[in-house]
């Protein structure tokens, strides 16, 4: 035994055994959680590094880079976060219904396969979704458009003249919905599974009926967990390209209309679509607006974790 | 117990590295120096291509021709665009490359192309001729005919409704419905568009002001991306039109174009005899053939919506045993068995004999 520094007397540390396990373990996790550290400033790098000459392209450069590499992206931007939003209205309260459903009210068979069903719309590709929104969901659609702007287009959002193919941001909009409430339900449901089934049964037990114990015991609970889930189908939607790609007719515009052919496209369809014939300062100016991307899942997922950790001790432990 | 999981790693290390070599063994390419006086069967290596998109189907075609000629060839073509096929061709990463637009007089500086002989550049080589059809899909009609003007104003927006008087006077027998026009045109960047957009501005540059480009230039109608985005856009909506490649407008009818005063019928002669009387581009080295596509042509038959595509190619290879590989290629690809494979898989229009004779003295000249 080598001697150790001077203690109190009465107090001994003990000392914890480390074996070869321990050692390698350990050093696998520090690595794993280094390597995909390594991966994000790394990917972070080269976004920054090849934007750089896109602040100063040429018009021209780019098909629609008229002006400044702002006024290119900022259509983008605000077509990006647009579609999100609309998708998220669509898919929030379907996905609380269906989580609630699946752990609330469904008899238990029915909820293990309806689950395993969700967890299959997940799987479909995203390539899938596009090619059955253009082939089936815009014709379909588009006469309800046509009778929508005859009827109620004084309305900003319902404003003629409305698409003759239906391929429109609520078309893609659906198509997103669609695509994100599997993974919406999937956490939804695990977070409702987890409500404290003692509060459940006290509210029960005092009177309360199903609908008002899931209000007092189980919404509150898992508040965080549904803004989480929400959080991460709007990085989802925020980052979808080639659904959107097929499926939206897009203009260079800044619009709300929902039912006319002229909408605002997203950034990754915008990519997916003009990087094939770009060249030279073009495609620094289609990756300088990757990099926006970015900044803005960051953000929104920053925003995310601020508000789920506000309500940290309500998450699950305890 | 040690041994049997020593033994497990062992086993999947053993697998890992078997897959792995093999892996890498399929990809030989063994370039043997051939001299010219050697027959093509003896020809061997690998072709690598990237480029349009618009020629994918047509390159398909050559290389299983091509390869079945030479068993010892493999020729590999990514249709990921023409930006694409430019900047690979730059790059070496590409042997040729396939472009819808002629290289421009910046891309000719000499020694920006890795592949080539220090001292040499690049030329064009016209492969694949593919005309333009107005397809449409108007209730009750199935002979509509338009001309340069007309179109124009559809597309740009100025003519709105199916049974405008401008349609209507070049359509006397035919009864239009009285409902919106649905324009359809690519969201992407095409050569399609620009030739289409070309046309448009050289015969109706009374309506058509914006200059020839890619992208579509006017915010009318509904954006598809894609060939087949488009013919299916066309094929769901009713009372819509649509430009698109021939080869891909499917079952949809195509509109009668005013030509010279006579209506005439889209027909991949009428495309290529157009291609056929187009100067070439000036002020270019004599063996790159750059066609700057006559859209005024109006005699008989001509169909002057036409898009012409290229393939890009070294006057001389730094290796030669590449550029023997290119000539060939190149050599069938234009020769009349090619053309005439291309034309019936991809619905190209196939050479005539003097575009042929051109075409063919040019690559004779690839070292």
């Amino acid at each position: 035994m080598t001697a150790t520094a001077e203690r109190p007397k009465g107090i001994v540390r003990p000392k914890a055994k480390v074996r070869l396990g321990d050692r390698v373990f350990s050093l696998t996790t520090v690595l794993s959680g280094a390597l995909i550290l390594l991966v994000l400033v790394l990917v972070a790098l080269f976004l920054v590094v090849q934007s750089i000459p896109a602040f100063s392209a040429k018009p021209n450069a780019l098909p629609g880079l008229t002006g400044s590499f702002w006024a290119y992206v900022g259509p983008l931007v605000f077509g990006t976060v647009w579609a999100g939003i609309l998708a998220l209205i669509m898919a929030t309260p379907f996905s609380l219904g269906i989580a609630l459903f699946i752990s609330h009210y469904a008899p238990r068979r029915i909820a293990a396969v309806l689950g395993y069903v969700i967890d299959l719309l997940a799987a479909v590709p995203s390539v899938v979704f596009g090619l059955w929104g253009v082939l089936v969901l815009a014709p379909f659609i588009q006469p309800f458009y046509s009778t929508l702007v005859n009827t109620v287009g004084w309305f900003p959002l319902f404003a003629g003249p409305v698409s003759g193919t239906g391929k429109t941001i609520l078309t893609a909009a659906i198509v997103l919905a669609v695509m994100v409430i599997p993974i919406m339900t999937a956490i939804m449901r695990e977070i409702f599974l987890q409500a404290p089934v003692l509060h459940e049964e006290a509210a029960l037990a005092l009177g309360a009926t199903r609908w008002e114990m899931i209000r007092m015991a189980v919404l509150p609970f898992a508040r965080s967990g549904i803004i989480s889930a929400i959080m991460l189908g709007l990085g989802r939607a925020l980052g979808e390209t080639l659904a959107i790609a097929i499926v939206l007719s897009p203009a260079t515009v800044i619009n709300v209309f929902l039912l006319t052919s002229q909408n605002p496209n997203t950034i990754a369809a915008n990519i997916a679509l003009q990087f094939n014939e770009a060249q030279g300062a073009g495609v620094n100016v289609l990756i300088a607006s990757g990099l926006v991307l970015f900044v803005i899942t960051l953000l929104v997922n920053m925003a995310a974790r601020f508000v789920v950790n506000r309500r940290k001790a309500f998450s699950g432990a305890n | 117990m040690n041994n049997k999981r020593f033994g497990s790693f062992a086993a999947i290390a053993v697998a890992g590295a078997v897959v792995l070599s093999s892996s890498v063994m399929i990809q030989t390419a063994t370039a043997a120096p051939i001299s010219s006086a050697k027959l093509t069967a003896s020809l061997s290596g690998t072709l690598n291509g990237v480029g349009s998109s618009a020629q994918a189907v047509a390159e398909t075609t050559w290389a299983a021709g091509f390869q079945t000629k030479n068993s010892n060839v493999t020729v590999n073509y990514n249709p990921l665009g023409s930006g694409a096929g430019l900047t690979s061709f730059e790059s070496g990463a590409a042997e040729f490359g396939g472009s819808d637009a002629y290289l421009a007089d910046s891309d000719l500086q000499t020694g920006k192309f890795a592949n080539c002989a220090a001292g040499t550049t690049a030329i064009d080589i016209p492969v694949y001729i593919s005309p333009i059809a107005l397809a449409y899909n108007v209730a009750g009609v199935k002979n509509l005919t338009l001309d340069a003007k007309t179109i124009a104003g559809i597309f740009k927006g100025s003519i709105t409704k199916w049974n405008a008087p401008a349609i209507k006077k070049l359509n006397k027998k035919v009864k239009l419905p009285s409902a919106a026009i649905t324009v359809v045109h690519r969201s992407d960047n095409s050569g399609t568009t620009y030739n289409f957009t070309q046309y448009l501005a050289s015969q109706a540059s009374t309506v058509w002001t914006a200059a020839a480009s890619q992208t579509f230039p006017y915010s009318v109608g509904d954006a598809a991306k894609g060939t087949s985005g488009v013919q299916s856009a066309v094929q769901n909506a009713t009372n819509s039109i649509a430009y698109i490649d021939e080869s891909g407008a499917g079952a949809l009818p195509i509109a009668k174009l005013i030509v010279g005063g006579k209506s005439t019928k889209i027909s991949a002669k009428g495309a290529e005899a157009v291609v056929a009387k187009s100067p070439f581009v000036a002020g270019r080295s004599a063996n790159d053939l750059a066609v700057g596509i006559d859209r005024t042509a109006a005699a008989k038959g001509d169909w002057p919506i036409t898009l012409v595509s290229y393939l890009l190619v070294c006057q001389q290879y730094k290796t030669a045993s590449v550029g023997t590989l290119v000539k060939a290629y190149a050599t069938y690809a234009a020769s009349p068995a090619g053309q005439k494979a291309a034309a019936a898989q991809a619905g190209s229009a196939p050479f005539s004999k003097s575009l042929s004779a051109k075409v063919a003295k040019a690559i004779k000249t690839i070292k």
